[in-house]
């Protein structure tokens, strides 16, 4: 393949670098510096791709983000697919490889072709719309057709191979932009010592600058760029950030910028470095210096391959040294594009004619058309492109002055190439990201940014400044304007000199008239990446669709990936004039982050694998680790939930767990139940205040069991607190409710009552935590402590003792959380792991077994021991749960829950409440939130009573048990109760006691 | 994504050091169980959601702990004042908002 597009001279690439490709299987060759979009043209690749819903040929239209065609899928390995991505782009490397997203089966095979027009009456305008009225199933049909064909891009199936980073800034001056506008403005701002970040989304800072044959100071515009440059990387307080584009705009001037930062070396990353970052960037100052997008006028067939933005033509020329063409027809309602004709004939080309739609048009620019010897259409128009792969021509006829109308003979012009101009469009979307709405210029010709709350100022043409000129000085006065009220004090640097022609008005023109009303006209396309048409928008006015964002739901224009960049106006353009309305008054959609496809190995960095979240480990981990634990996640916490044995199926290894505990001892790990000091005179009035149960007398040395509620009366979290001294308690909660007692506690101390004297702390990591349980714990501890009493009279159950185990300071409290004699050792985290080594080295006779989360929870459930968070669900309170003895009614203040739990609804009969459940089958395990039922034959709906909160086998029991709450339960002792299950099974139950075993607690007393 | 000064840091941090906990400036019933049942649901559910000024309570999490005040423009997610704990805010009308950002300076 040849590079016959390619011109021998001129352009920023490098011949001698040649770079080989792939695209759509085919092998072709570009040069460094080349962008994928340029190296296309370069190469002839007329079609690119087929568009989403008439299946019609498309190539590349722009050279820049606005890009609506040319979005394509990369990546030569499974593992480094990356979607969306823009051709103009991306920059050309040895060995890339590139598929159109669209086009399935195949661009040269013309299957849509076929099936097209049928797709195209089976997705009529409103499409979408319509489609979801319908029942899910028939979307679910289409949906993955419509997928396919639509080239929606996809997602690797192997995991990325490479690394992306996040990284934070604070800056006093964010630049977005370095074209003439954000350079003159960085100058600006460097020099008075502002810090000032400078991103821009190419790999060459400079914008237009770059294929501009302007001069400045009568040299080379890229002459200036790089003085330019030059100075700016010399300072300390600049940071440079090419190949960086500025995202999202956030409140409070947080902007987020993507940086590809290695997707031009290869396929991907070099090693040792990122591919991409994500820059994180508090700005006191912002300057919006994104410039404008040329909008394409909208005439029949002006979609087919050949047909492009003006200013695109001429970047392709300049830039790339790529003329996309022989034969150009220009049509503009502007003086700019003219230089788009001097720059095909200058490359040697033949222009046929330059189509302006301008009655009006003598001026500077025309004169030098007509000394180029150039032909000029005045008062004309391109009504309609001509040709089936790529243009052949173009019919032109006479336009009325107003743009509404068609008039006089039309001709045909022999052309490949039609490009066309109808003015600029600020690019205003980063402006729009906070919620400012952009408002309509009329001498602009476009929406402008709005107001705004942020610390935001605009620059050149984002602000409706289009001219070189006023671009380098606007940027230079807002880039000092942005330092000084960033604090550093400034003035505008000094911009050079541009010699150009003045411009005469450009006319406001969007959408050229056809002879044949719009819905019988050749198509008209408004959005590209949508296939939305002129006809559609006005079709969707006549349903009813007045506002524009009705509109753009009914139409889908500006969904695709490319947010209606090119097409927006054109389409408010049109619904506007179909409206009897002006632009303004349709008013604009809005836009949103981000303003190109982000990658998601941009947005996750390095929170995936083992950084996606921390992990918390007990001090004792590794010892589980070497005794084979299975773990669970709670909360960030990995627990052990159980410990197999060699060949043990989980419930073997849990039957030998519960009946070692209730037989010998049994250990746990509890080191991560949330432990939270209370100091402070008032500790004990605090803890009586939030508590349900009462405080005031419970003496040193002793624990309580204490239920916590909202003011709502449900409970949230419970947990064993002890008195350690009279102004110092050591509150416990659950696992996964740690955090948020403190927060809760603290809310009410600061919020509500900060006159008492108390002050809290989170001390969970602080101890290693280990229970021991069983009637042999008591021997067991003994051998490892001389100095705490053991005597079962005089350390009694809900005391704790201060003293010293296996030779460390140790605080060890008699509570039970299984119903057995039981011992919580705590010690200094970094002995946890010494202690518990020590209580095995001396528990080998008493058949010490470590048990885990799951043998917890059916210990305590053979008690009857709620789990908060389990057996509740924020709509349990106390009575409930069958724990008035946990609610203290006549504390003096009223505590937090009181008053809510005799609320009206709290206290009516038939509340759910926790009770028992035996299934008759003792051999079947009910499944937690099964649905109890009274009657399973009853017609549907079946009136409910209640789910299971809790269910298990029990061991020690020999049966099944399961705790569950049931409308009005606590009367309804015996009664027998039917789960259906999901596959069609219908359990009997019993309703009985929540207490399973030894029911008058004499096990702890041994 | 929110910059918050935190009134007992003394700092401007970022919004992840932070949570909201709702709408600030309401006290707990005096006597609760004196309360009718109308009275106390409104306390724990009624809040008020305006467009525009808002007073709501802050918690530096992961930084002092502290709870503090906010004064936010809920459209425009301005943030006008943060006030400590017990007192006053000073804006109450959005037509001090300039005031606000002299405040701010
Ligand atoms: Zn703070």
């Amino acid at each position: 393949m040849t590079q016959r597009n390619r011109l021998d001279t001129g352009g920023r690439i490098d011949r001698g670098t040649p770079l080989g490709f792939k695209f759509n299987g085919q092998h072709y060759q570009g040069f460094a510096g080349d962008t994928l979009a340029s190296a296309l043209l370069a190469n002839g690749v007329d079609v690119i791709g087929r568009s989403f819903k008439y299946s019609r040929p498309r190539g590349i239209v722009a050279a820049s983000a606005e890009e609506p065609n040319a979005v394509f899928q990369l990546g030569a390995t499974e593992a480094t697919q990356v979607p969306n991505v823009r051709a103009t782009q991306q920059e050309l490397f040895d060995g890339l490889v590139s598929q159109p997203t669209s086009g399935w089966p195949g661009l040269k095979i013309d299957f849509m072709g076929v099936v097209g027009s049928l797709l195209g009456r089976m997705l009529p305008p409103g499409f979408y719309y319509k489609t979801f009225m319908f029942p899910q199933a028939a979307w679910d049909t289409y949906e993955k057709y419509i997928r396919k064909a639509a080239g929606l891009g996809r997602s690797p199936r192997k995991p990325d191979v490479d690394t992306y980073d996040h990284l934070n800034h604070h800056t006093d001056v964010l630049i977005v932009g370095a074209g003439p506008t954000g350079l003159s403005a960085a100058l600006s701002a460097a020099r008075a010592g502002a810090r000032v970040i400078l991103a821009d989304e190419q790999a060459e800072m400079g914008g237009s600058l770059l294929d501009c044959t302007d001069k400045l100071d009568d040299k080379p515009a890229a002459e200036w760029v790089r003085g330019t440059l030059q100075e700016l990387a010399g300072y300390d307080n600049v940071l440079l950030l090419p190949r960086a584009t500025v995202n999202g705009y956030h409140d409070h001037n947080f902007l987020t910028i993507h940086e590809r930062r290695t997707d031009h070396c290869a396929d991907h990353a070099p090693t040792n470095l990122s591919r991409q970052r994500l820059h994180r960037v508090r700005a006191r100052w912002v300057v919006l210096a994104t410039g404008a997008h040329e909008r394409p006028l909208v005439y029949g067939h002006n979609d087919l391959p050949g047909c492009m933005l003006a200013s695109a033509v001429s970047t392709y020329i300049n830039r790339y040294a790529v003329v996309p063409g022989r034969k150009l027809v220009l049509m503009t309602t502007n003086d700019n594009a003219y230089r788009t004709a001097f720059d095909w004939q200058d490359a040697g080309r033949e222009v046929v004619a330059i189509v302006d739609t301008r009655a009006y048009a003598t001026g500077a620019w025309q004169a030098e058309a007509e000394r180029r010897g150039l032909k000029i259409l005045k008062g004309m128009a391109v009504i309609e492109a001509r040709g089936r792969q790529r243009v052949t021509g173009a019919v032109v006829a006479g336009l009325t002055s107003d743009g509404n109308r068609v008039t006089g003979d039309r001709q045909i012009l022999n052309c490949d190439t039609l490009a066309s101009s109808g003015g600029w469009s600020p690019v205003v979307h980063l402006s729009c990201h906070t919620g400012s709405r952009p408002v309509w210029d009329d001498d602009a010709i476009g929406f402008l940014p709005g107001k705004t709350v942020q610390q935001q100022l605009v620059a050149g043409a984002v602000n409706g400044r289009y001219s070189l000129s006023d671009c380098l000085t606007d940027g230079a006065s807002i880039g000092a304007e942005a330092a000084t009220k960033a604090g550093f004090p400034a003035k505008p640097a000094t911009v050079p000199f541009v010699r150009t022609r003045p411009e005469i008005g450009a006319m406001a023109l969007f959408c050229v008239p056809h002879p044949k009303p719009n819905s019988r006209a050749p198509k008209q396309f408004v959005d590209f990446q949508t296939d939305v048409t002129a006809a559609a928008i006005e079709l969707a006015t006549r349903e009813g669709f007045e506002s524009i964002e009705h509109i753009k739901r009914y139409t889908a224009m500006g969904f695709g990936t490319d947010q209606g960049k090119l097409g927006n106006i054109n389409g408010m353009a049109v619904a506007a004039k179909s409206l009897n309305q002006t632009i303004p008054e349709t008013g604009t959609t809005i836009f949103r982050p981000n303003y190109t496809p982000v990658t998601f190995g941009a947005i996750a960095g390095r929170h995936c694998n083992d950084l996606f979240d921390p992990i918390r480990y007990s001090a004792m981990h590794e010892w589980h680790v070497r005794n084979g634990a299975r773990f669970e996640d709670v909360g960030q916490w990995k627990r052990p939930w159980y410990f197999p044995k060699a060949d043990e199926t989980m419930q073997q290894a849990l039957n030998r767990e519960c009946l070692a505990t209730r037989e010998s001892v049994g250990i746990l790990d509890a080191s991560t139940l949330g432990k939270i000091d209370i100091q402070g005179k008032d500790a004990r009035e605090f803890l009586g205040r939030i508590y349900t149960n009462a405080w005031a007398k419970l003496p040193v040395g002793k624990c309580r069991y204490g239920l916590m509620c909202k003011e709502d009366g449900m409970v949230f979290d419970d947990g064993v607190t002890s008195c350690m001294g009279e102004n110092h308690f050591v509150m416990t909660t659950t696992t996964g409710g740690a955090a948020g007692v403190l927060e809760w506690l603290e809310l009410y101390h600061q919020t509500e009552w900060p006159e008492l004297d108390v002050y809290m702390n989170t001390v969970t990591d602080h101890w290693a935590t280990m229970t021991l349980a069983g009637p042999n714990a008591r021997k067991l501890l003994a051998e490892l402590t001389d100095d705490i009493d053991l005597d079962r009279d005089r350390f009694r159950f809900m005391d704790w003792r201060q003293g010293t185990v296996a030779g460390v300071p140790a605080r060890v409290f008699r509570i039970s959380f299984t119903g057995e004699l039981s011992y919580e050792i705590n010690v200094q985290a970094n002995y946890g792991l010494h202690v518990w080594e020590t209580l095995f080295d001396h528990g080998a006779k008493y058949k010490l077994t470590p048990y885990g989360t799951e043998t917890m929870h059916i210990l305590r459930a053979e008690k009857g021991f709620i789990i908060a968070g389990q057996d509740t669900d924020g709509s349990v309170h106390p009575y409930d749960l069958g724990m008035s003895w946990a609610v203290k009614e006549d504390k003096p203040f009223s505590f937090i829950g009181k008053r809510g739990m005799k609320r009206e609804d709290c206290v009516r009969a038939n509340r759910k409440q926790l009770v028992g459940i035996k299934t008759k089958d003792p051999s079947v395990v009910l499944p937690e939130g099964a649905q109890a039922v009274d009657n399973p034959d009853h017609p549907l709906p079946v009136p409910m009573l209640g789910h299971i909160t809790s269910s298990y086998y029990s061991a020690c029991l020999g049966r099944s048990i399961a705790l569950g709450v049931i409308k009005g339960g606590h009367n309804r002792m015996g009664d027998t109760v039917h789960y259906p299950l999901a596959d069609g099974r219908i359990v009997e139950a019993e309703i009985c006691n929540t207490i399973f075993l030894d029911p008058e607690g004499e096990r702890q007393n041994v | 994504m929110f910059y918050l000064f935190c009134p007992y840091c003394g700092e401007h941090r970022e919004e992840e050091e932070f949570h909201p906990r709702g709408q600030a400036h309401l006290s707990r019933p005096e006597d609760p169980d004196g309360c009718t049942d109308e009275e106390w649901g409104d306390f724990i559910y009624f809040r008020t959601n305006p467009r525009g000024l808002h007073h709501e309570i802050w918690v530096h999490a992961v930084g002092c702990r502290k709870f503090f005040n906010v004064t936010r423009d809920t459209q425009s997610y301005e943030i006008l004042e943060t006030y400590r704990m017990g007192s006053a805010p000073r804006i109450t009308d959005l037509n001090d908002k300039q005031q606000s950002r002299e405040v701010q300076a």
